[in-house]
């Protein structure tokens, strides 16, 4: 019997040979192997409560090591709860309406206490959380996680991600401040590029014709219960999956000796209390910055002015960026969904080896890898100085329809281009499809990073390209 | 006897998934309906509106003013014709102010930028500025804000004389 059975006991003497109720109750919950001395009651303990059997009983040694994972999964679980946490406080100050969000916004940082902390967890953890869901889903390609059985958790990730930047996207209306009311009109606008559907669509989403009371309403419910409610269903489902295959995907070979390799330690508390280390160092993180660095609220929405430069959200600067180099119908259609489809396919190719397990596939994996981030990081910013400098706003066929001279003829260089290195690459190194594609994956990822940078750091006044100190 | 009883079990079960899938459907569109009807939802007028602006002689030729309520600028060109033009930048629908000293309407998202017609001067953006229909009645100038016009270049007929 455990020690907060005994406490149960001693208290209510009607129940003496048995443990009280809310014990009982208790250690449904709640393993009661947790507070006993002796440590694990072995599999049944394990299995018969409700949060521990979520999680296995044992397991590899080879997948405690921090490099394997990065604890990129948990720090994601860990920054979804703060940020439902912090979420669920907020609702009962925040009111959805153009004339009394910003007002309830600036009442919460400046009457409530606590008010600017909290505001300032949950942006960090957004924030943050959309950079860590992106590392985990390139930590999971890296190391060739989404071959079956985890093919099916891929596809989940992806919405996973999909419902992350939904939410990132939704939040950001709500302050109605300048910055918020701009960025949303941008990446709203962009949506009419979409043939066929476009207009209709951004009028679903604004609620009407332009941005307005519907669309803070719409917006509201989307971020504060659409989503979430989703997240939470789509989370367990990922989570049941990852239980049901036996955990993370594990290392082929480490180089060291088999038997110490393939051996299992227990969960608890071998994984366990490196995840509540990670969880910890993670919160103590984010509560530093959000105590030091406040959540940004500038001056209310004005739809009368546009501040210059207006700015989509950090995460679709990277699309942003792309706008300024394609006509819309590439830059906001043909490329986005090029690029999901491309992410949804690439776990439904067939591979000539299954190379999952270790970072990077292989040594020849890790190399052309290389070679396709050094190829990313050369081109993209040549590219990026050509159309600014050389080509010029008018397009590549002066003359010719912008759809042409700016769309159709960039787009098809950019992808005899990328057809080419995969080609060439997969003669030179002689590769295997899995190497060949991981590579061709890593090139498109610097590209789209170093877009995103440039959109973030290098774009100043009336978007032209400027060093960073200057703009 | 066992093959009637399948047919008669495959039967319902049909029935029952074409009802369930008409359930699904019939939740789905009472849902879209509720949402689609909010009055919130701020609709187009169906029949134009004419506002008055001001008179004909308060607007001089070469001139740009901005009504920031009906989100347009009138423009008055040299040659005395009118046109009302949509203060959204045809690209991304940023809000674009009138430069008076390079007399260009120059957009601070995306550096597109438009002449005194609305025509376009520098891409990105697609198209010429959108138009709202103008009227003249009596020496005074009114202005329909309720639909703007899309256009693909400016032509000499999209101008309204006195």
């Amino acid at each position: 019997m455990t020690q907060l059975g005994v406490h149960q006991v001693q208290k209510n003497n009607k129940t003496a040979r048995r443990p009280g109720l809310v014990a009982r109750l208790w250690h449904s919950i709640v393993s009661s192997s947790l507070y006993s001395e002796s440590g694990n009651s072995g599999y049944r303990g394990a299995a018969s409560t409700l949060i521990l059997h979520a999680r296995p009983v044992s397991v590899p040694s080879s997948v405690l090591r921090y490099t394997h994972t990065f604890g990129l999964g948990g720090m994601a679980l860990v920054l979804i709860l703060m940020l439902m946490g912090t979420g669920l406080l907020m609702i009962f100050v925040y009111e959805p309406s153009p004339e009394r969000a910003y007002q309830s916004v600036l009442y919460m940082q400046e009457q409530i206490l606590f008010g600017r902390l909290i505001r300032g967890i949950h942006y960090w953890s957004a924030n943050l959380l959309i950079a860590v869901a992106v590392l985990h889903m390139l930590r999971v390609f890296l190391t060739g996680a989404y071959h079956a059985p985890r093919r099916s958790n891929w596809l989940i990730g992806l919405g996973l991600l999909f419902l992350i930047l939904v939410s990132g996207f939704t939040g950001y209306l709500l302050p109605w401040d300048q910055l918020s009311y701009w960025a949303i009109t941008i990446c709203t606008e962009m949506l009419t590029y979409v043939p066929g559907v476009g207009e209709t669509l951004q009028q679903v989403i604004l609620g009407g014709e332009v941005i307005g009371p519907a669309t803070v309403i719409n917006f509201y419910a989307t971020h504060t219960t659409v989503v979430p409610m989703l997240l939470v269903i789509l989370m367990i489902w990922h989570f049941w999956k990852i239980r049901i295959v036996g955990g993370v995907v594990i290392p082929r070979n480490s180089g060291g000796d088999p038997e110490t390799e393939m051996g299992y330690v227990r969960f608890k508390p071998d994984l366990l209390v490196r995840e509540i280390a990670v969880a910890l160092i993670l919160i103590a993180f984010v509560l530093v910055v959000a105590i030091f660095f406040q959540a940004p609220l500038g001056e209310p929405a004005n739809p009368g002015l546009s501040p210059n430069p207006a700015k989509a959200p950090w995460y679709f600067l990277g699309f942003q960026e792309l706008l300024l180099h394609f006509h819309p119908l590439f830059a906001v259609f043909v490329i986005p969904v090029l690029v999901a489809i491309a992410m949804v396919g690439v776990a439904y190719l067939r591979y000539d080896a299954d190379l999952s397990g270790d970072w990077f596939l292989s040594a020849k994996g890790r190399s052309m890898a290389a070679v396709a981030a050094a190829t990313a990081v050369l081109v993209t910013p040549l590219w990026i100085l050509m159309d600014e400098f050389v080509v010029g706003p008018s397009g590549w066929l002066p003359g010719a329809e912008p759809v042409i001279s700016n769309g159709l003829l960039p787009f098809a260089v950019m992808a005899t281009g990328v057809v080419a290195f995969y080609i060439l690459l997969k003669k030179f190194y002689s590769a295997s499809r899995n190497e060949t594609v991981q590579a061709l994956f890593v090139l498109l990822v610097v590209s789209f990073t170093i877009l995103t940078v440039t959109g973030v750091w290098f774009r100043g006044a009336g978007m032209a390209l400027g060093w960073p100190w200057q703009t | 006897m066992a093959d009637i009883d399948n047919s008669r079990r495959k039967f319902m079960s049909w029935v029952a998934g074409l009802l369930g899938t008409v359930a699904v459907f019939e939740a789905g569109w009472i849902a879209a309906t509720f949402l689609g009807s909010r009055p919130r939802r701020a609709s187009r007028a169906e029949e134009p509106e004419f506002q008055t602006v001001g008179p004909v002689e308060r607007f001089e030729p070469g001139s740009v003013t901005a009504f920031r309520d009906g989100h347009f600028y009138l423009v008055r060109l040299q040659d005395g014709g009118f046109l009302a033009l949509h203060r959204k930048c045809t690209h991304l629908g940023c809000t674009v102010p009138w430069i008076a000293d390079e007399q260009r309407f120059a957009c601070p998202c995306h550096a597109s930028a438009f002449d005194i017609r609305g025509e376009v001067l520098n891409a990105p953006a697609p198209r010429p500025l959108e138009l709202f229909p103008i009227r003249i009645d009596n020496g005074n100038v009114l202005v329909d804000t309720t639909n703007a016009i899309r256009r693909g270049a400016f032509e000499p007929s999209q101008v309204t004389r006195v």
